[in-house]
């Protein structure tokens, strides 16, 4: 699950074996921040290890102390209650594709679970590190961006809540310190008359996008958008919320023109760089094309929802 | 740097090992356990012959660290066969000519025998797409699909197999 280190991958020689490292599981997630506070830059938590380990066997990155939450149970659920819907970060990206209450209500986050890596991957994999990992080819950071998520965080002096718009700093860098843990996922509860779509094109099965578009909306009772979230993945060194939307969009119904014209301005927001996956141009070529896709369908979905 | 011990249930046979952590599943599975009919494609969980069914579900061996196993259940391809006998799915996809060289088709196996344990009856799209993390370079899937959907009909047909207890060490 990592964008960048699978384009450096292609073309570089590899070892296949991680380096030496002590290695702890910690039941709770008490035990886990103390592990973190006492190993600090050298520790590494490892949830399914299905970006991080990648990175190890390619000796990206060397840590001297793997810490394995993936056995906290306290950290594996998903509830919904009248204000939002809360997602252990340990719950695995198969468990978010399948479950019933984001397929009932959630289709933006079942369409980016289902389109992520492979099954086999996704069965492994959790959303809390496909999160925190801060690989802008990721495809969840983008979708609680426009969805307007917060992320709770513990540390050893407590708890935050911070932003899906504060979260993502750089490349593979969150504002998560190294203390601390990504444990729940926050979204605002849908409401009525809000619909969401995550539009994603690749080369092929299993791969990371060459961009992707993450558009959430909420219509009043005529039609005129309320609310809207728009947000890019893979065109830029972060999962990128779209800051002209809202400017766009607000207050009028959506028509092909007009979700051509802001896909057009959303896609100026785009940073993409020439890679593996297509030149500047041709990605902000699908952008344009996929920007518009899914404010249409997000508007579709909005207009239908009870 | 200290080794760990880990304790693992391959194919209903209970077993612990020393090992470093830094092993993966893959190689503890051909290297120490022996149970080489694990296959090592690609390494960077692409390609998924390395694919075995922990708990229930199909994970790619290769990017699963051996303490990720610890106390869990492990299914291999050498768990398929009874007594010398092949077990439905290998039997469909003998029959179907679901393989060439053969390199993926402990994968395939594996990934088809963890879709068949949760959907019964897969329509072909459900078969493409659950096996889409497992990649052939011999048969253009059409014949491993064919093969799944056989290994369907012969499980409602005929039942599953049953699964073969071995009493622990």
């Amino acid at each position: 699950m990592n964008g960048i280190i699978y384009v450096i991958f292609i073309v570089s020689a590899m070892t296949i074996t991680p380096s030496v490292f002590e290695y702890y599981t910690p039941s709770t997630m008490v035990e886990a921040v103390n592990l973190l506070e006492k190993y600090g830059d050298e520790a590494k938590l490892l949830a399914g290890g299905q970006s991080l380990i990648p990175l190890m066997k390619m000796r990206f990155a060397s840590i001297s102390h793997v810490i394995d939450i993936s056995r906290i149970e306290e950290m594996d659920y998903i509830k919904e209650d009248s204000n939002r819907l809360s997602i252990g970060a340990l719950t695995t990206v198969d468990e978010l594709g399948s479950s019933v209450t984001i397929k009932k209500r959630y289709m933006i986050i079942k369409e980016a679970a289902d389109q992520i890596a492979d099954p086999l991957v996704r069965n492994m994999g959790t959303v809390g590190g496909n999160i925190s990992h801060g690989d802008p080819a990721n495809d969840l950071p983008a979708v609680m961006l426009s969805l307007d998520a917060t992320f709770m965080v513990q540390g050893k002096n407590g708890g935050k809540e911070i932003k899906a718009e504060d979260f993502f700093v750089d490349s593979l860098i969150t504002a998560l310190e190294p203390n601390e843990i990504l444990y729940e996922i926050r979204v605002p509860k849908m409401v009525k008359r809000q619909g969401g779509a995550y539009i994603k094109h690749k080369k092929s099965a299993g791969d990371f996008s060459v961009a992707a578009v993450a558009s959430n909306i909420i219509v009043d009772g005529d039609g005129k958008i309320i609310k809207v979230g728009v947000a890019l993945t893979s065109v830029g060194p972060t999962p990128i919320k779209s800051t002209r939307a809202e400017g766009i969009l607000a207050g009028k119904k959506l028509t092909e023109e007009l979700a051509a014209e802001a896909a057009r301005s959303i896609t100026e927001e785009s940073d993409p760089v020439s890679d593996f996956y297509g030149s500047i141009d041709y990605k902000k070529k699908v952008l344009r094309f996929i920007i518009k896709e899914s404010l249409v369908a997000a508007y579709k979905r909005a207009k239908e929802a009870q | 740097m200290g080794k760990i011990k880990v304790r693992v249930k391959i194919n209903g046979k209970e077993r612990s090992d020393e090992v470093e952590p830094r092993m993966l599943l893959a190689h503890y599975l051909r290297d120490v356990v022996g149970a080489t009919g694990t296959h090592i494609g690609c390494d960077t969980s692409n390609c998924g012959a390395c694919t075995v069914v922990m708990d229930g579900k199909a994970v790619k061996s290769c990017t699963v660290l051996v303490g990720q196993a610890n106390g869990r259940e492990i299914k291999t391809v050498e768990g398929l066969s009874q007594n010398g006998k092949l077990s439905k799915i290998q039997k469909a996809f003998l029959d179907k000519h679901g393989l060439q060289c053969g390199y993926c088709t402990s994968g395939m196996l594996m990934a088809s025998y963890w879709l068949l344990k949760k959907n019964k009856k897969p329509n072909e799209e459900e078969i493409r797409r659950n096996l889409s993390g497992n990649l052939c370079r011999c048969t253009g899937y059409q014949n491993i699909v064919e093969a799944v959907k056989y290994a369907s009909e012969l499980i409602e047909k005929e039942g599953e197999e049953e699964e073969v207890v071995v009493e622990s060490q």
